[in-house]
């Protein structure tokens, strides 16, 4: 083979190899990128149950549950909009994770429409809004249940 | 005073980067008088900028307050190695040791770097000054960290405790080292682009300093991922938070150059490709240098977010990228073509390596940048997290491992598949066998880890292959150092599918006194107390272990209160066994007299750092082996 022929099948190599990296990196983001939904956007647009997707708002005053097992908890999700959305956690909460604050949740919605938290994100702050409420906060992970 | 001082050297060391650039585009230009005044340059340019730094390191030591970014970032009650650390704990801080690795760097290639012809040299030395002149330029002018403050407070915010750890002693200075040392590719491709010099030559001079920048960036991404793993308390050893992308992407670029550099040397191929790959592999530190600093993301890494800072890197981004791909597009045409290969030969394999490399590379980088430009393009908000990874980019690594195995047992210049399939046959047979006897005697096994299981085995024992019937001791040392590096993946990937397919999780709330179970462990919670340290407080718990009849040993897992900042953080108690490790957490009373514990028996997950530093050790051997060559067909050419 020419020394040009070679560059040109190894370019066009090359260029496949990486055009099909980004396909496949995009079918697999249409897929797996969760998405953050609020309350009121889950009324309206509500995710697929299963898919992975981000949620948050403020803990409702009075609806935060300890499950007998002393590790699982169950709490109310609110926004601005009247509606709400159940949440199960199953592990260790955030220290600042507490009623009428702030909260990010990861995890997946059941087909009964309760979302299931993997982990829950919370800033140490007392004065935390979740990062997709407030763009100038940031944010810490805890308590990821994988 | 010291403050002064140090900012002095800093103005001092940008001006010296200046006439570096200077000089060397007027020497280029022929004035050939200038040429012997560089390479001091460069040295006094790195003692300059390592003086600031020191003076910066001493301002911490001292909690001198007047220091806007002392009093930011330090208190006086904080053990002396998280001053001395927490120097560079902080954005400003961190910004100053990224310059001083990168002086450093050039003067190291001032200093030593005998073999590339003098022309290419200066060129890169002026390549170096221009990357480190945009660099005091962000420091001076918008992070300067020698700023004072009036004012002075009686005292220090404090550290954030995430960052109270020995860990912040050496992960960022490895890891910047690893960042910068690739500037050095970058500055060496820009050189030889320059001087149209792209040749073996070129790349056997490149080749040790490629091989040290890489060195630095696995030993700082292994430490980095141990750091993590023990520090936060959740029992991951890697997130794929985009901070940790940020490492991975010069990481993986890098070792694409590595192998294209090595065929650029042996077989004279692939000269544009590696120009590009240097080019590619110091884009991916700046996008990571971006990402981190700019305060884009929010992450332990990203102290303060101010969107001029995030701006003024972006534009040496675009500055440094843009004029490095446009010079390459105007000089690829002279670069000669190099010799041609064999699709089956030790080159073609290398080939294969680069293109996969380069596809993980691209599927990481997507998925790191996609939220972003999402947010920016229709602001909605995403997150990427590690299915994406995992689906996206697993299977390549798989395949990329796969073809590793294969790639040192094919020849230079030409093979025969018939005699491939000769050399390759013992590695398949061990390969088959483990998936036999992982399926019979490991039931259940979800498909990614036992491929990986299988993998690492198979290519256990093929990267052992090249010592094959040679005499251990007379097998050059970068053969050694191939070796290590390859069977170092194999240890790692194996630990990686063993943590995956075989952890096991408790998760409990449990009463003093009561015994819980964790894979093969016993633990009796003993007791739980209060304990102060010089800047936290905590609650320990005393957990009493064993394992069948083995003697009990104990473990403290803490949760701990930091006053300033207020944060709290956990300790993880570990115990590290020969099989694995027992990772103990306590995390929050339940209100009723019971803890929460939480317990993970983790057989084999030690390997994947093992693996790593046997990787970086690889690396060392390539490295010293290399050098060692280079020497002494140096000296037969003098002979000659």
């Amino acid at each position: 083979m020419k020394a040009k022929n070679q560059r040109l099948t190894l370019l066009v190599l090359a260029i496949a190899f990486i055009l099909g990296a980004v396909l496949l990196a995009m079918s697999a983001l249409k897929d797996q990128a969760a998405y953050f939904y609020s309350p009121g956007d889950v009324a309206r647009e509500g995710p697929p149950a299963g898919r992975a997707v981000r949620i948050g708002g403020m803990v409702q005053a009075g609806s935060l549950q300890r499950a007998a097992d002393g590790v699982t908890i169950h709490f109310t999700v609110k926004d601005e909009t009247p509606h709400t959305i159940p949440v199960r956690f199953t592990g260790i909460v955030p220290d600042l994770f507490k009623e009428n604050s702030g909260v990010v949740a990861e995890g997946r919605f059941d087909q009964a429409g309760l979302f299931l938290a993997d982990s829950i994100l919370a800033k140490h702050d007392e004065n935390y809004m979740p990062p997709q409420l407030d763009p100038k906060k940031g944010e810490h992970k805890s308590g990821s249940l994988k | 005073m010291i403050a002064e001082l140090g900012l002095a050297a800093l103005w001092l060391a940008a001006a010296l980067s200046l006439l570096q650039l200077g000089f060397g585009i007027a020497v280029l230009r022929g004035e050939e008088g200038l040429a012997r005044a560089i390479r001091p340059i460069a040295i006094v340019q790195a003692l300059l900028v390592g003086l600031a730094f020191l003076a910066l390191i001493q301002l911490f030591l001292r909690t001198d307050l007047s220091v806007k970014l002392v009093a930011a970032n330090s208190h006086s009650l904080k053990p002396w190695i998280y001053k001395f650390a927490g120097a560079w704990g902080n954005h400003e801080g961190s910004m100053l040791l990224w310059v001083t690795v990168l002086a450093l760097a050039g003067a190291a290639v001032a200093l030593l770097e005998r073999r590339l012809p003098e022309r290419t040299l200066i060129a890169t030395l002026a390549a170096q000054a221009a990357i480190g002149l945009g660099f005091y330029a962000f420091l001076l002018f918008s992070s300067n960290p020698f700023e004072r403050l009036f004012p002075v407070p009686v005292e220090g915010n404090g550290l954030n405790p995430l960052l109270q750890d020995p860990g912040l002693a050496f992960h960022p200075p490895t890891l910047y080292f690893g960042y910068v040392g690739v500037s050095i590719a970058f500055s060496f491709a820009v050189g030889a682009l320059v001087t149209r010099d792209v040749g073996p030559a070129f790349a056997r001079a490149m080749r040790p300093w490629v091989l040290a920048a890489w060195i630095f960036l696995t030993l700082g991404i292994t430490a980095g991922s141990y750091w993590a793993y023990y520090e936060l308390g959740w029992g991951g050893w890697w997130f794929w938070d985009p901070v940790e992308n940020a490492s991975l992407m010069p990481w993986l670029a890098t070792t694409a150059l590595l192998h294209s550099v090595t065929v650029l040397a042996t077989r004279d191929g692939l000269r544009a490709w590696t120009v590009m790959l240097a080019v590619v592999a110091f884009s991916m530190s700046m996008v990571g240098t971006f990402l981190v600093r700019s305060g884009i993301l929010t992450s332990v890494h990203s102290f303060a977010v101010d969107p001029q800072r995030g701006a003024f890197i972006l534009i040496l981004l675009t500055l440094y990228i843009g004029g490095a791909l446009t010079l390459f597009g105007l000089r690829v045409g002279t670069v000669k073509e190099g010799s041609t290969f064999e699709p089956v030969s030790r080159e073609g394999a290398l080939v294969l390596n680069n293109l996969l490399l380069s596809a993980v590379l691209g599927i990481v980088l997507v998925g790191t940048l996609y939220p972003l430009a999402a947010e920016a393009t229709t602001g909605e908000k995403l997150s990427v997290g590690p299915p994406y990874f995992n689906t996206a980019a697993g299977p390549l690594a798989l395949v990329l491992v796969a073809a590793m195995a294969a790639g040192p047992l094919l020849r230079w210049r030409r093979d025969r598949l018939r005699e491939v399939a000769g050399r390759i046959a013992l590695p398949i047979l061990v390969t088959a066998l483990a998936l036999l006897g992982l399926i019979l005697f490991v039931p259940g096994l979800r498909i990614l880890p036992l491929l990986g299981l299988m993998l690492a085995i198979g290519v256990g024992a093929a990267s052992l292959a090249p010592l094959w019937k040679r005499k251990l001791l007379r097998t050059p040392l970068f053969t050694w150092g191939m070796v290590i590096a390859h069977l170092g993946i194999a240890v790692a990937l194996a630990g990686m599918a063993s943590e995956s397919a075989f952890t096991k999780e408790t998760l409990v709330a449990a009463r003093v006194g009561e015994t819980v179970r964790v894979g093969p462990y016993s633990l009796r919670f003993e007791s739980v107390e209060p304990l102060a340290g010089p800047n936290w407080t905590a609650v320990e718990a005393r957990l009493v272990v064993r394992r069948g009849t083995g003697a009990p040993f104990v473990l403290l897992p803490q949760a701990r209160m930091f006053s300033s900042p207020p944060t709290e953080t956990n300790e993880a108690a570990i115990a590290t066994r020969l099989d694995g490790q027992l990772y103990t957490v306590i995390g929050k009373p339940d209100g009723g007299g019971r803890w929460q514990l939480r317990l993970w028996w983790k057989p084999f997950v030690t390997l994947i750092w093992l693996g790593g530093a046997m990787v970086a050790l690889g690396g060392l051997l390539a490295l010293v082996g290399r050098v060692r060559r280079e020497r002494r067909s140096g000296r037969q050419e003098a002979w000659a």
